[in-house]
């Protein structure tokens, strides 16, 4: 009764037969234990749980893992491949420096997101950083923080391709 | 003996992000352990009932269910769930981990299922039946006192859990005196922490070394283990609690749960690792609540603003059963009553209620942002009423910084503080004159600017044990390895305030080291020697002082052994980048590593010195701190819509000495945020029932990204003389002081309107019934949309 999905993850090709019903996020976290990815509602209100899915921020907490079948996957732990310089990702760089964490449960959700604002749109205003991360709930920071962040990561990647 | 200050005030980046930004660090539910079980429970859909029967057989035959059970299985291999606070006539309300014969409110665990995956458990769960025999339930706190309620916990004859007292200076003196008695009904009302992390709970049992090890997301992993070992009565050396990565508390994960104690006594039951990892309905339904509080206010005041006494009758909703300090909270509320000014005579009368809902306790703040929010109300009924600007009432009743230390007449010494300092710092910053004219203009036009103050204190750095229901001190031990790499094990037990990097910046400092030379340990009572744990702005205050004296006590044996060695009194001796040397002559020196490893190889000690080098320090502070600052809030009103606006949030803090002040801010930031949740968008609701209508996010609004602007914060410094490195803690103080400050300037907008006060949650549905009424009862100016063009709103 399983179904065979086939996903690839941080650059990893995964092979699995899986119950329908199974939550993507719960495939990240059980089968292949990346726990980065954490589960803050279930409800896809809350973001903690946000990975780069096809290169959109989707919510892996709504998302059966068979609805991934062939989809390229990004989660905070192969984020840092994507920043090409063998270090942190800017954004992770730009969480770091401007203390735009605090308890760290919504940071690896909240820091995919910024990447894919970054992606879309990488000279951000303060305005349209906050709008983006709108799907994002942190309760330690206030966000000032964040926004910070997200604007650190916009000029050291702006920089970088000069 | 000279140390230099190199780290302490700097703002470094922190030690504790690489494994948060990169996914690599552990919360409770990342652990797997070979053969791990999943716990689900089954929770009471009643508010009240009367459990007739239940039934677990389909249950229990379920695929993968390894047991289920209920009350009745659990009843003698287990205590009540604890409760640290003692009133006096205070009734007791002690729940037990299961339901037995009764619930007594929505979401109280009644049986729980055990099974080999969490799916399968959930599914399980629903086939636990379960009959009740619906109760009438008691949900308004004002009606559950009234004659024929019916009684929630059926040994006594009424709702009410106690009444507390507290009188100071003579009142009715103060009342007979007064030109004018300004009175106020104020809601405080109920909330939900919401902690990003949920609670998670994993214990594996194993038996040939008689240790069951817990792990659980907590702010009190020592007091937790007692507790645990208590309800299960069991030798507390078989018990050891870790507190892993905590994804945020707020109070709400600064008690002893149901769950915690149930999934402890599983794994040592069934013989298997177990987890139970709370659900966000959960986490809404049976995790602590905040706040909850209903005041009458009364202020006696001369003409010219003098305060000159108050009156104040709290009644605080505890909930149906008490949780770890319940009752305790609202007493905080009556401590703190006069805020920052100096009130001759004061008189609290507070009532405790049960109700059938979950427990109030330890919100952030904790008591402490009710008694701001009703003074700070008040003050400005006062400067309405006297036709005063809201600053002079408030500087003409601050003590004057020589006043310090303070005796309030509600039996407290607050430590120092310049309240002018702090509320000249927001006027300016704020410009608040200008901020004055410009609403003066805009009122002519038909806008409606607001601007709020605050000026608030609070009590902090909890606290000294003989005010404290069980010790008020912390602990902390350093050890140095013999290759000269510093260990801080600490009794607090920080989960996200950063004291991975402040107590390393403080250890840095007084060896003479790298923080990279240190590393901070907490959260593991296998590890850390006790401690009491981090809530109530204490983990700096309490917790930094034990390593900074534990510190200085390593500090001075290094120092014997360096000068036994050199040849020289040891208070010449200058600890600095990694060396010991002579102050006089730093050539004259010593690798840092190099005395440390003449402490552990002992060939060179002095005389009767005892080898190795390590030191414990238990601090017991002799008051607790008193933070304070000054808000101000300015907002539009849209007399259309009824929205708000939030235009410019001004912040001077007051926190004492600062370690770092990235993560002041940091916690100042925060704090602001949550209070703009209570102040516009957050209420928990329950309805007639007892059903909680807020439930889940989807229905209680947390503020996000775009509900806040740009903070503008500073800082004034007046050090503690509590404790040796003058901090006095920031963890809740922009909880405390913000929530005033941002409903004064909305009723300062909707002044035109004859509006005085309204409750929160400030939402436009209500703003805009007010304006309405004001407009129907006539002479009341009409309006144009404010904020035309803007897109931020609070919602």
């Amino acid at each position: 009764m399983g179904v065979v999905i086939q996903v690839r993850v941080n650059g990893k090709t995964r092979q699995h037969e899986v119950e329908p019903r199974l939550l993507f996020v719960h495939y990240l976290r059980d089968v292949l234990g990346l726990t980065g990815t954490h589960i803050g509602c279930e409800t896809s209100l809350c973001g903690a749980c946000t990975v780069l899915l096809n290169g959109k921020a989707v919510k892996s907490c709504t998302l059966l893992a068979v609805q991934a079948d062939g989809a390229e996957v990004v989660t905070i732990e192969g984020l840092a491949a994507l920043g090409g310089n063998g270090g942190l990702h800017p954004v992770q760089e730009g969480f770091w420096e401007k203390h735009g964490l605090q308890c760290g449960y919504c940071t690896p959700g909240m820091i995919l997101a910024a990447v894919e604002l970054l992606q879309a749109n990488p000279k951000p205003k303060e305005e349209e950083i906050r709008r983006a991360l709108a799907g994002n709930l942190c309760r330690c920071t206030g966000y000032q923080h964040i926004v910070d962040a997200v604007q650190f990561a916009a000029k050291k990647m702006a920089a970088g391709k000069r | 003996m000279a140390t230099a200050t190199r780290y302490i005030g700097r703002p470094l980046k922190r030690k504790e992000d690489p494994r948060l930004i990169q996914g690599l660090a552990h919360y409770v539910d990342d652990l797997r352990l070979p053969e791990m079980h999943y716990v689900a429970f089954v929770r009471s859909p009643h508010a009240h009932a009367r459990i007739r029967s239940i039934d677990t057989t389909r249950a229990q035959t379920a695929p993968g269910v390894l047991a289920v059970l209920t009350g009745q299985d659990l009843d003698k291999a287990m205590g009540v769930i604890p409760c640290a606070a003692q009133l006096p006539e205070m009734k007791l309300a002690l729940r037990p981990p299961l339901a037995k014969e009764r619930v007594l409110f929505v979401g109280e665990p009644v049986a729980l299922v055990v099974a080999a995956d969490r799916y399968t458990a959930r599914d399980a769960a629903e086939l636990v039946e379960v009959e009740y025999e619906p109760l009438t339930p008691v949900v308004d706190p004002e009606k559950a006192l009234a004659k024929g309620a019916p009684v929630l916990h059926p040994q006594y004859s009424d709702n009410v859990a106690y009444r507390w007292e507290l009188e100071g200076g003579d009142v009715k003196a103060a009342f007979a005196k007064a030109d004018k008695v300004i009175r106020q009904r104020m809601v405080n009302q109920r909330l939900i922490p919401v902690a990003m992390e949920p609670r998670a709970v994993v214990a594996d049992y194993q038996p040939g070394e008689n240790q069951l090890t817990v792990w659980s997301s907590t702010q009190i992993p020592h007091l937790l283990r007692t507790q645990i070992a208590a309800v299960l009565g069991v030798p507390e050396y078989v018990v050891h609690v870790i507190a892993p990565e905590v994804g945020g508390g707020f109070g709400s994960k600064l008690n002893v749960y149901a769950e915690e104690v149930l999934v402890a006594h599983l794994a040592m039951r069934l013989g298997k690792p177990m987890k139970w990892t709370e659900s966000r309905r959960e986490n809404f339904q049976a995790t602590i609540h905040g706040r909850d509080q209903i005041a009458t206010m009364e202020l006696a005041v001369r003409r010219d603003g003098t305060i000159l006494g108050l009156r104040c009758r709290i009644l605080a909703d505890l909930g149906a059963y008490y949780q770890l300090l319940t009752p305790l909270i609202p007493t905080l509320t009556g401590l703190m009553i006069c805020g920052c000014y100096k009130i001759p005579a004061v008189r609290v009368e507070i009532t405790g209620v049960f109700t059938n809902k979950m427990a109030t306790d330890a919100y952030r703040g904790a008591g402490r942002p009710e008694a701001t929010y009703f003074i700070e109300r008040a003050m400005d009924l006062v400067a309405a009423e006297l036709k005063k600007d809201p600053a002079e009432i408030r500087r003409k009743n601050f003590p004057q910084p020589k006043e310090f230390p303070y005796a309030t007449p509600t039996g407290l010494i607050y430590d120092s503080a310049n309240y002018q300092k702090s509320l000249d710092a927001a006027l300016k910053k704020s410009n608040y004159r200008k901020l004055r004219a410009q609403q003066a203009k805009l009122r002519r036009q038909g806008r409606y600017l607001g601007i709020g103050l605050s000026t608030y204190v609070e009590i902090c750095a909890m606290g000294p044990s003989s005010a404290m229901p069980a010790g008020g001190w912390e602990s902390a031990t350093v050890r140095v390895e013999p290759t000269g790499k510093v260990n801080v094990l600490t009794g607090a037990s920080p989960h996200g305030q950063g004291q991975e990097t402040s107590f390393a910046q403080i250890a840095a400092d007084l060896l003479g080291l790298e923080p990279d030379d240190i590393r901070v340990v907490h959260g593991d009572t296998a590890v850390v020697p006790y401690g009491i744990g981090t809530f109530g702005s204490r983990a700096t205050a309490v917790g930094g002082t034990a390593v900074y004296t534990a510190l200085t006590k390593v500090r001075d044996k290094l120092a014997a052994i360096a000068g036994h060695i050199l040849q020289e009194d040891p208070k010449r001796l200058v600890f600095r980048d990694r060396k010991i040397f002579l102050k006089s002559n730093p050539a004259k020196s010593l690798a840092f590593a190099e005395a440390v490893s003449a402490a552990y190889v002992a060939k060179t000690l002095p005389p009767g010195m005892e080898p190795g080098l390590e030191a414990t320090h238990f601090f017991e502070p002799s008051n607790f701190t008193f933070p304070f600052g000054a808000h101000v809030a300015v907002v539009e009103v849209d007399a259309e819509t009824g929205e708000v606006h939030l235009l410019r949030y001004v912040a001077v803090d007051d926190c004492g000495r600062v370690i770092n002040p990235l993560l002041v801010d940091g916690q100042v930031h925060g704090g602001i945020v949550q209070s703009l949740g209570q102040a516009f968008l957050e209420e928990a609701v329950y309805d007639e029932n007892g059903q909680l209508l807020t439930g889940e996010l989807t229905d209680y609004a947390i503020p996000r990204a775009w509900d806040v602007p740009r903070l503008e914060t500073a800082r004034t410094v007046t050090p503690s003389p509590v404790n040796p490195l003058g901090v006095k803690g920031v963890g809740e103080a922009g909880t405390i002081g913000a929530t005033p400050a941002l409903i004064n300037a909305v009723v300062d907008a909707l002044a035109p309107f004859g509006v005085r006060h309204l409750d929160m949650p400030a939402r436009r549905e209500r703003i805009w019934q007010l304006i309405r009424r004001a407009r129907q009862a006539g002479s009341r100016p009409t309006a144009r949309r404010a904020g035309a063009g803007r897109d931020r709103r609070v919602r």
